[in-house]
Parts: structure tokens; sequence; C-alpha cells
């Protein structure tokens, strides 16, 4: 089969490379219709990330059909239209039965690296290193997604494929950022980050009853889109004093949740050098010091932010001194994507929009220079095995 | 062996806990809370015990009182004990290397090196799954992985 594989620092290729195979009775192998471009990636895409190897496939972003089944699936069957969550999940262990799926104790089939640099197996997910789980991405026209019957989901009839895909994983994401991090009715929302998940934070955070909801980024066009398809008020990052632009605007008391939403590509910093890829040099995560600053006293700051390793010049003192609640995690899907799934098929949630560009997999190395470089108002590139390489 | 003399004073006082005859050797269910036994004679630094907790009661974790697959593999070049988790959390199973047993061979030898531990985590990380999701989750094979004669 075709797959758009990692071939070296900021270099993608598509190859051929064998078919997925059933590993575990509980598999599905399902063929790729759509697949997006992520955040999560771009480290990976430069080659921060240790232990990636030339021929890994990337992408974790996907929706498809079921054309094979492993013969304990009990919920999908061939010809199911599903979309997969991004993050792999056994749904049996203590953390899965408590809605924390992106814990599972499971979910990993080699969590030795994730022992070693997070202190405890986390779950797995599509489109990393071989080391850190063991599946291969969705930039491809088949992929094997185990524990099927967890992390599939029929996809209903009155949603499309293009509104559907995005309930992969960002709109999980953007939920829990709005969920986990608390938001109540008559709440201010604080989100740093206009692209696809902080839109869906922004959107999540309005559902949930926030009276107000305030989008800072530096692109004019997400701007226009978070006010347009959130129904957000907005902050231009490059002509704003962010921290008193939200005093201003919420009377003096900050925001009453604020969530972290700027992916890998807005920390304040530019490429990594070698030695601090493989020593743990620390990031500096600029969005995330100015939300603890902007977050009111016993308020709640949520970072749904891909880091990779250490951080440094974090404000902790006001952390202790505000009173603030700090969580973050990678996105508990399996426990939203039935609700968004239905909330979709309400037209509460559109997401159709997020795919500003759409290729043919044969381009996905165009796709991810558009998403990266933020061109030609990418918010999100969608790749379909489908699609001629003449399209799109 | 030390720990298991100890595993039997365990039994006869505290009243809580039970052996489990499995496959010719003792294997202790302790109390819980209760800590895990250090090795005394002649090795002061015996192995650090590995330790998973399953979501599980202990029977579904040693069904009918057998080692399951992973850890049988290992024979007795491996102390286990189990214990029930404090806040209905199942069961903690733990496990160490046998000061003094014979190193892993084979393909368990090819996998893990030197570093015995590793085999043990990995053994316990499968059992585990197995209670919990009733297989071993394994990963993709990649290219590489299939060259003729390589094992699926």
């Amino acid at each position: 089969m075709r797959a758009l594989c990692w071939v070296g620092a900021g270099e993608l290729a598509v190859r051929q490379v064998p078919d997925p195979e059933l590993r575990n009775g509980h598999d599905v192998i399902v063929r790729v219709r759509q697949s997006a471009t992520c955040g999560g990636d771009l480290p990976l895409l430069a080659g921060r990330v240790p232990f990636l190897a030339v021929g890994d496939v990337l992408g974790h972003e996907f929706l498809g059909e079921v054309v094979e089944v492993g013969p304990q699936v009990r919920r999908h069957r061939i010809g199911d239209r599903v979309v997969v969550c991004a993050s792999v999940a056994c749904g049996s262990c203590w953390y899965c039965r408590r809605d924390l799926p992106s814990c599972c104790d499971n979910g990993s089939a080699d969590p030795a690296v994730a022992e070693a640099a997070w202190g405890h197996p986390t779950g797995g997910a599509f489109g990393q290193p071989r080391a850190m789980g063991g599946f291969a991405g969705s930039h491809a026209e088949y992929v094997r997604v185990p524990y099927a019957d967890v992390g599939a989901f029929t996809v209903p009839e009155p949603v499309s494929d293009d509104r559907a895909l995005f309930a992969s994983d960002a709109a999980p994401a953007g939920w829990m950022g709005a969920d986990l991090g608390q938001v109540r009715p008559g709440d201010v929302v604080a989100v740093w980050g206009a692209g696809a998940v902080g839109q869906l934070a922004a959107r999540a955070a309005r559902l949930l009853g926030a009276e107000r909801v305030i989008v800072v980024d530096a692109e004019e066009e997400r701007l226009r889109m978070a006010e347009r398809h959130a129904g957000a008020e907005t902050i231009d990052h490059r002509f704003a004093d962010v921290t008193a632009e939200l005093r201003e605007r919420t009377g003096g008391r900050g925001a009453d949740v604020c969530v972290e939403a700027v992916g890998a590509a807005w920390n304040g910093h530019g490429p990594r050098s070698l030695a601090e890829r493989f020593s743990g040099g620390a990031e500096r995560p600029a969005a995330v010091r100015e939300a603890v600053h902007a977050c009111r006293k016993g308020g709640s700051v949520f970072l749904l932010g891909e880091f990779t390793g250490f951080v440094d010049s974090f404000p902790l003192g006001a952390v202790t001194n505000k009173g603030l609640t700090v969580r973050g995690a990678r996105q508990h899907g399996q426990r939203y994507i039935p609700m968004l799934l239905e909330r979709m098929a309400r037209d509460e949630l559109r997401t159709e929009h997020l795919a500003t560009h759409r290729l043919p997999l044969e381009r996905g190395a165009q796709a991810y220079a558009l998403f990266r470089d933020r061109a030609d108002g990418c918010v999100r590139a969608v790749l379909s095995p489908d699609l001629r390489p003449a399209d799109g | 062996m030390a720990g298991r003399g100890r595993m039997g004073r365990l039994a006869g006082t505290a009243g809580v806990a039970l052996a489990l005859a499995t496959a010719g050797r003792v294997l202790a269910v302790r109390r819980r809370g209760s800590a895990w036994p250090r090795a005394a004679g002649a090795d002061p630094r015996p192995g650090r015990w590995q330790v998973v907790t399953v979501d599980r009661a202990p029977g579904e974790v040693l069904p009918g009182g057998r080692w399951p697959e992973p850890l049988r593999r290992l024979g007795a070049a491996v102390q286990v004990e189990l214990r029930p988790a404090p806040g209905c959390r199942g069961t903690e199973l733990a496990a160490r290397p046998v000061p003094g047993a014979a190193a892993p061979a084979g393909l368990a030898a090819h996998l893990v090196g030197d570093d015995p531990g590793l085999l043990v985590r990995r053994a316990l990380r499968e059992t585990k799954q197995l209670a919990e999701t009733g297989e071993v989750l394994r990963a993709d094979r990649w290219p590489a992985d299939r060259a003729p004669g390589s094992p699926r």
C-alpha cells in the first residue's frame, strides 16, 4: 500500500509499505478515507522526537471504512464507516474504567520509553515512533486499529466524513480542555491558540455555558474563524499586551478558566539543538506562562499542548499564591467521541471549515509544509488516499 | 528461601493471608498493605520487586491458582507474590529475580540482554494485560520484521 513516511528531519515521502495485518483478536483494519495533519506531528516531522525511524508512517486523526475484523470484535462489521480515536486504549483497565483512557495501562505495545520518560506507561497512539507505542500512522491506505470496540466509532448517517473526521482528535481534545478545565455557566474562558483544537475548545466552552470566550492567537484568519464559528471574542497576540487586555476585559478578575491549545508551534522558541533534544533541554512555554498570569485567583488552567519534555521559567509562585488548579492531559477521546458525534448530527458542532486544504496522499509533504508554515491560511490539511495526485 | 519462610509466618499469624499451591511452588497472597518481604541471608542486595496493579480480583489474576503463561515462562528464576490493592483497585502483583537463579536463555535472553529486571517487568505487564483484556497487545509488524523467517 501507499503511505506517507518520515525520511529525515523535515522530509516526507510517499512509499510502498506492506499492508497492515490483524495482530490481536480485537483489531480491525480500516481503509482510510481522510487523515488530517495535526500540530502533534510537527515535533516528529522536525526530528525533535528521538526514536522516530526512517520509514515510520505519520498521522493519527482519521476516518475510514472497516475492511477486516478480528475474531473478538463485537461492535463492528466490514463496511462500517468509522472515526477512530487518535489514542489507543483497552477500555478495561482501572484508568479506562474511570474515563481516563489516554492514561490506559494497556494501550501501548511497548511502554518502556513512556515509563522512562514519564514514570508510568501511558496509552498508545497512532503514528508515533515504534518505541513509543508500536502503531503505524494513518497517512496511508490502510491502518490497523487495536481494541476496535473501544476506539473505533460508527459515524451516524447524517454526519459527513468532512465533519466526523475531527471527532478523532481535535474535537475531543478541545472538549476535554473545557470540560476538565471545569467551565461553568457564566464563566469567562480564555483560550490560547485558534487552530482546530483551540477553536473547538472555544466552541465547547460556549456549549458548556460560558458567558464569554476570548481566543488569543497571532493569525488574523484563524481569529476571524474563532469569531465566526465559535462565537468568541479575540485578541491578536501581535498587537496586544494579552495579560493586560484580559484583565481589562474581565473587570480586573482574570479569566475563570484558561485553556492552552497552541500545540507545538508556538512556545516561544526556535528549533532545538541536537544537544537539547537528547539531553532533555528545557522548552519555554510562553503561552502557559501567560495563561497562569491571566487566570483569576482560584481559577483553572488546562494544558493541551504537546510538550515533549521539560519546561523552565514556569511561574510556579503564581500557581500557589493565586490558588490555581493546573491540569493537563492527552485527549481522552473514547470518553467524548459518542457525545461529539451526536452533537455533530444535531448541527451543534461544525468542523468542516477547519479542513482548509484537501490533498491527495501523494502531496503529503506539501500538505505538511502548508500546515507547518500556516501558509495560505492553512488550519488543517486533510489527506485522502482516494484523491488522484492531480487533484487537490 | 528466606522470603517464603516469612510468608509462611505471615500466613500463620495474620489470619488473612492465603497460600496457593501452584505447579509445585508456593505463591503467597499477602495481607493488604503489608510490605513485600526483603530477602535475607547471603545476598544483602536482592533484586528490587517489580510490581503492577491489576484491576481484577486475585482469583482472576491467577485463574485456578496457576501462574499465567508470561510468568510461567520464567520458571523458578523469579519469586512472585500478590496482595489485594487498597481502595478496591484490584490486585498488586509483584515479582523479582531470585538471587543466584540461572539467567534467562534463548529468545528471552536476546530480548532483555543482561537485565533480568526488564524481563520480569515485561512478564508482569503481559500478565496484567491478559487478566484485564484477555490478550497481550502486539505491535504492528514493521517492514524489517517481515523478512522471510522472522517471527510473526
